[in-house]
């Protein structure tokens, strides 16, 4: 489904004033689009996406759904970080959890689940519980979590952060598998510019905090992606046009990072 | 007497534990029978042992020791309900918790057995005031554990729910109470170990059955081993509700271990 987000505005209170999340941004997503939101670390993207499912309501702006959920398909499914699962389900529950809230009955859900869960190659697991995971496993769980229920829009919060570079590697070309059969349309959060370039259609880059929509990059390859475009030129110059936009917000949030890290260490020096 | 093999499987320290156990039992033997020691004031284990089987087989261990459990687990229940309630509805709700929190730390600091002379001119002298003793005393650490089980869980999970649309009732039952579970026995832990001290402690000053009145009666007709049979019960049940409530924990939270000591 399609989607557009306009002027959003979102600041936080503080005990001392506020702080601006993000501020101020406008744009849209087509029917079946893959969108990448690459920004500096802070910068508000996770924020962001809670303002787009609603799990928090903008201080201006408006989100702009063109349908709702309807038929048990839900508009929106949010993929969390890794612990975002329950640790107290297991595999097969935490999976199954969001056709638990549609009022699906027992044996469909365990069945729709566990179509999803083998689909990632965790059959043999679907009775384990989280911590028994890697944490590479525990990502696909949270993914196929967020599949099952078939949603219109998915959002994902660097679904594949944390990981290291191999299973990432592996776990988009899944992504993609899984994304190419549903035909919802994907928010994708990373810090990873390479990833957004490889699974977006679209790349929206934001600026440090607060977050604006600091340019956007079509990318101009076809689908289904493959993951040896990662040695295309043409990936390579997007990724350098998107550093570009990034660097010196990345530079200046590293800096203030560097000195907010020793102002806080000075009080506690004896 | 069967101690080895009970202590293997009440003990969760294994085989170690039990060799520890074992060798303090023997040392202590054979000091109380060396000529350093009084064995009128420090009778040896076997002495105990043999006491303990005597009342055993006459029925009055069985007696005094269900006096004992029976008001542990009316106070039990009659403290870990509201317990439970409260300490979740202060665990989820900053608003309770800051208004309830000054009196829960006012009251939990007086000495639950302090209130046994208030509470017998209200409630007479019967098995009522005891009781609500013991529910006072397992009160406290069942509720500041639930409370702290409950705000231990990450906001990440209740967002996760809302996310998918859950009701108010399926957060309850998906997340709020599995969630707080874990620290939900341990609570109940240190209230079933309190509950028992508590008990003891009052049956010392105000019963005529009961461990605690067992060994008052013992140490007023200095009849030392049957202070120290008493002792020995006394911690045996400790034990087992550990070992108990360990075993329990293992099967209803799965998810979750707790190092076992």
């Amino acid at each position: 489904m399609s989607f557009r987000c306009e002027h959003l505005s979102k600041s936080f209170a503080l005990r001392d004033g506020f702080v601006q999340a993000i501020d101020d941004i406008t744009f849209s997503v087509r029917d079946g689009e893959f969108v990448s939101i690459v920004g500096p670390s802070g910068c508000g993207k996770t924020t962001l996406l809670k303002l787009i499912t609603g799990l928090l309501q903008p201080s201006a702006g408006t989100v702009v759904l063109d349908t709702v959920g309807e038929n048990g398909r839900p508009a929106s499914a949010l993929v969390f970080q890794e612990h975002g699962l329950f640790p107290w389900m297991t595999v097969l529950e935490n999976v199954a959890f969001g056709l638990e809230t549609r009022g699906v009955a027992r044996t469909e859900r365990q069945e729709r689940a566990m179509a999803f869960i083998a689909s990632v190659g965790l059959a043999p697991f679907a009775d384990a519980f989280p911590h028994q995971l890697s944490v590479g496993m525990r990502q696909r769980v949270g993914i196929a979590r967020a599949f099952v229920t078939d949603p219109r829009l998915l959002l994902m919060d660097e679904p594949l952060g944390s990981l290291d570079a191999q299973t990432r590697l592996l776990l988009q070309e899944e992504l993609l598998r899984l994304w190419t059969r549903s035909r919802s349309s994907v928010v994708y959060v990373t810090h990873d510019i390479e990833e957004a370039v490889l699974l977006g259609d679209r790349v929206l880059v934001l600026t440090g905090r607060p977050g604006r929509i600091q340019g956007e990059i079509t990318v101009p390859l076809g689908r289904p992606r493959r993951l040896e475009y990662a040695t295309n030129p043409d990936v390579g110059a997007i990724k350098w046009q998107v550093w570009k936009m990034l660097e010196q917000d990345a530079r200046r949030s590293l800096s203030m990072s560097s000195t907010e890290a020793t102002s806080s260490e000075a009080p506690a020096a004896p | 007497m069967s101690r080895g093999n009970g202590l293997r499987s009440l003990g969760t320290g294994g085989r170690p534990a039990l060799l520890v156990t074992l060798a303090l039992g023997v040392l202590w033997e054979v000091w109380a029978r060396g000529r350093s020691a009084s064995t009128i004031l420090f009778p040896p284990p076997s002495v105990i042992g043999a006491t303990l089987a005597k009342q055993a087989v006459s029925g009055e261990l069985l007696r005094t020791v269900a006096a004992t459990l029976r008001r542990l687990a009316f106070g039990f229940v009659l403290g870990g309900i509201p317990a439970l309630l409260l300490g979740l509805v202060m665990g989820f709700s900053a608003k309770v918790r800051a208004a309830v929190d000054p009196v829960v730390a006012a009251a939990h600091a007086i000495p639950k057995i302090a209130v046994l002379p208030i509470l017998m001119i209200l409630l007479g002298i019967g098995e009522a005031p005891k009781i609500v003793v013991v529910a006072a005393a397992a009160f406290f650490p069942l509720l500041i554990n639930t409370m702290a089980g409950v705000r231990q869980i990450s906001p990440i999970h209740f967002e996760v729910a809302h996310s998918y649309g859950a009701s108010a009732l399926r957060v309850f039952w998906r997340v709020l109470l599995p969630g707080s579970l874990p620290q939900i026995l341990s609570g109940a832990r240190l209230a079933l170990n309190g509950g028992l001290l508590i008990t003891i402690a009052l049956e010392i000053v105000a019963a005529r059955t009961g461990l605690g009145a067992a060994i008052w009666l013992a140490w007023q007709t200095l009849r030392v081993e049957e202070l120290f049979a008493a002792l020995v019960v006394a911690s045996l049940l400790g034990v087992g509700f550990n070992a108990t409530l360990i075993r329990l924990e293992k099967r209803i939270v799965p998810w979750h271990s707790t190092p076992e000591i």
